[in-house]
């Protein structure tokens, strides 16, 4: 075991399914207490590198140690330490909240007493003690959330991995969970991994974020940092607004030397990030050039998305709301001719 | 890993699955119906020679007098009395062939009688009164009934009659007389006391049937649904063993299996008068046997399945030609031979077997070895296929 403030740490970690490299060749550390995000879009890679993580995969190579013990080797032991909070729930609908947290606290061994009074502690801990007898498909879907997170508490594991925790939840119960995973990771000094492809969700929780794509961690830093990453070069992010907006008017900025990506928001808005000091001249002498009425331009604040932009050439949503093969994607630029072109 | 250990958490697992299970009123109540609807399906959906009743038939009488007498009138008079007493036949009237293969064509009755003009002029001329039975072509198997219970009752008639005429020719007595018409008697015997019953035949059957379908059905559908569902992951990714996973899974399978066997033993006994002569331990322990020989399979189907969808069809393709060739419903003898051999390669083959053999005809263990035998190498040969294709499965 490393006697350090290492709670995870993995070299070329790889899993690959059949001719697909869902993760590849990934290697980072994970700091004890802290809660790391990994964020990208859906099929980055994100849940297949937690399922490795959390044991429930076999890695293809590369290795991973999880508060000190190896995934592949050590898998009993990982497993004592962790709690999984997955993106289906893990609970038995028809069972109450504590039948649920008794069966799983069951499995880990604890004994009775000491259950018993974990369990009221925990539901006490997310406010939900006069539930505890009801069954689990009376709640609504933000309770059954509140319920699964301290399910994955009942051992009381060092490092808590959670694969989109807030996936399908409305704005009000989002917040909750946000809270009560702070809560978690400041009372109990819990390492956290979480995946997410909601930018706001790294943004607010995460102490270090690593950016996910096609199975590769691209970047890895604070959120400020990966920010000012980009703002702090000469990348400037400029929005136009441009009524009379068509495709040739999109490829001609896109061939601009200058400009690193495009994105179209709708049918009359355009987002360009660009390089170099004289930049907005070029961009506005080529977009007059082809005609485009610019009525209002924004210089924006850099957010995690335009990182995620600037580093992979398209936008987090884009995958997100397609199948996950390579071949799928945009061109070069992530600009799609299908992406909402009139 | 502690085998105390593994047992502990699989007892927890089949808690958890029986507490489940039990939350649903409609489950429980369909866990009595189902084993119910079975006994009663194939209880009774087979005809068999004394449960037909009421079946229609028609009689035509075409028998002319002779000097005053109608033997054929006779005849159906005695047919009726007889029908009154068993109720086995509607009888109808019909004027004769054409009008009774209209009767038939319109599905009206089952069958005809046809008493010929000549019947009289025949019988008193020392000759054989023909009688013509009318059968239902496109249904072979009632019509299979309905022609051995006439040519019965016809028969028993003819004795009658002819041990009359021996009585009023010869002078002999008529407690002699059936010993001079049919020298030669038959006696059926068991060798349990009571009359067979079809339902002896089906219950032991049913119940081994039952304990492999929650066995086959139960255990792919338990875990294949937690793996679509996402809540096996909760176990694996607990320090628990994937033996005390199955194992636990395999237990409330198996206890709804014998939960199941005990109903249609009870209502076997109870409803349908059914009797035991075995001994109730031994079936009980060819229950556990059955389970024993069943698990395999179900764990092979769920590895070889990665959903609940495909479980389900490979199941239901395997479960079917268990039901019927394994002479749970019809009995294995009557098949033709290629598909005795079929038959032969099916673990349900034996359980239903044995269990018959110890149910009905009181059989020991002794009886019932080469079936304990078959079942405990099925047992062994499917585990080993299927422990490893297990733990493959659960490492994707």
């Amino acid at each position: 075991m490393i006697m350090s403030d290492i709670a995870i740490s993995t070299t070329g970690l790889t899993k690959k399914f059949g001719d697909f490299t869902a993760v590849d060749h990934v290697s980072f550390e994970v700091r004890k207490g802290e809660i790391f995000g990994l964020l990208g879009p859906n099929g980055a890679g994100k849940s297949t590198a937690i399922r490795m993580l959390s044991t429930l995969s076999i890695p293809t190579e590369g290795s991973a140690t999880v508060a000190g013990f190896d995934v592949r080797k050590e898998d009993g032991k990982v497993r004592e330490h962790i709690g999984l909070v997955s993106e289906k729930m893990i609970m038995y609908g028809e069972l109450t909240a504590r039948e649920n947290l008794l069966l799983f606290g069951k499995l880990y061994d604890i004994p009775k007493d000491v259950l018993d009074k974990r369990i009221a502690k925990l539901l006490g801990f997310v406010r939900m003690e006069k539930w505890a007898d009801h069954r689990i498909d009376t709640f609504s879907t933000g309770m059954k959330q509140r319920i699964n997170v301290i399910r994955a508490l009942v051992n009381q594991p060092e490092i808590l991995f959670l694969d989109e925790p807030t996936l399908g939840l409305d704005p009000q119960s989002s917040a909750e969970i946000r809270e009560l995973i702070r809560r978690i990771n400041i009372e109990n000094s819990t390492t956290m991994v979480l995946t997410t492809h909601m930018m706001g969700d790294a943004d607010m929780l995460c102490n270090r974020i690593g950016i996910m794509d096609r199975g590769k961690i691209v970047a890895l830093d604070t959120s400020t940092n990966l920010k000012r990453s980009i703002s702090g070069s000469d990348v400037t992010l400029f929005e136009f607004e441009i009524p009379n907006l068509d495709a040739d008017i999109v490829s001609s900025v896109e061939s601009l030397k200058s400009v690193s990506s495009v994105i179209r928001g709708d049918a009359a808005h355009i987002k360009v990030s660009s390089v170099g000091n004289d930049s907005f001249d070029t961009l506005v002498d080529a977009l007059r050039k082809n005609g485009a009425q610019i009525r209002t331009v924004k210089n924006l604040e850099p957010t995690l998305e335009d990182v995620f932009l600037h580093i992979t050439g398209h936008e987090v949503r884009d995958d997100a709301s397609k199948t996950s093969t390579p071949t799928q994607r945009g061109g070069p630029h992530g600009w799609r001719p299908n992406n909402r072109v009139r | 890993m502690g085998v105390r250990r593994v047992l502990r958490h699989s007892a927890w697992i089949c808690w958890k699955d029986l507490l489940e299970f039990s939350r649903s009123k409609l489950r429980l109540v369909m866990l009595v119906l189902m084993p119910l609807f079975m006994m009663v399906m194939v209880g009774f959906i087979f005809p068999t020679g004394s449960t037909i009743s009421h079946t229609p038939v028609a009689i035509a009488n075409q028998d002319l007098t002779v000097n005053g007498t109608s033997l054929g009138s006779g005849f159906i008079a005695k047919l009726e009395a007889v029908n009154n007493e068993t109720s086995m036949m509607d009888l109808r009237s019909a004027t004769g062939f054409d009008d009774i293969k209209t009767m038939i064509q319109d599905g009206k009755i089952s069958g005809g009688v046809i008493v010929p003009s000549n019947f009289t002029s025949e019988l008193l001329a020392g000759r054989q009164g023909r009688i013509t039975l009318v059968t239902d072509q496109s249904n072979p198997q009632t019509s299979a009934t309905v022609q051995a219970v006439l040519t019965q009752v016809i028969g028993e008639l003819g004795s009658q009659f002819a041990a009359n005429n021996l009585n009023h020719t010869y002078n002999i007595s008529l407690q002699e007389a059936p010993a001079v018409l049919m020298p030669y008697s038959v006696q059926v015997r068991g060798i349990v006391p009571g009359s067979t019953n079809y339902f002896e035949f089906v219950a032991p059957g049913i119940m081994a049937m039952v304990v492999m379908m929650s066995l086959m059905t139960g255990l792919p559908h338990a875990i294949s649904y937690e793996k679509d569902m996402g809540t096996l992951d909760g176990m694996l990714v607990a320090p628990t063993s994937r033996w005390a996973i199955i194992l636990g899974k395999v237990l409330a399978q198996s206890t709804r299996g014998m939960i199941q066997g005990a109903i249609i033993l009870l209502l076997a006994i109870v409803l349908f008068g059914v009797v035991i002569h075995g001994s109730i331990l031994l079936v009980v322990l060819l229950i556990l046997l059955t389970v024993f020989s069943f698990v395999g399979l179900g764990i092979l189907i769920t590895s070889l399945a990665d959903k609940e969808e495909t479980a389900t069809m490979v199941m239901m393709t395997l479960m079917f030609p268990m039901m019927f060739l394994s002479g749970v419903m019809f009995p294995i003898q009557q098949m033709p031979s290629f598909m005795q051999t079929v038959a032969g390669f099916l673990p349900l083959t034996y359980a239903a077997t044995a269990m018959r053999k110890v149910m009905v005809l009181g059989a020991g263990v002794q009886a019932i070895t080469p079936e304990v035998i078959i079942l405990t190498v099925f047992g062994i040969v499917l585990l080993t296929v299927a422990v490893p294709m297990f733990k493959r499965a659960m490492n994707r």
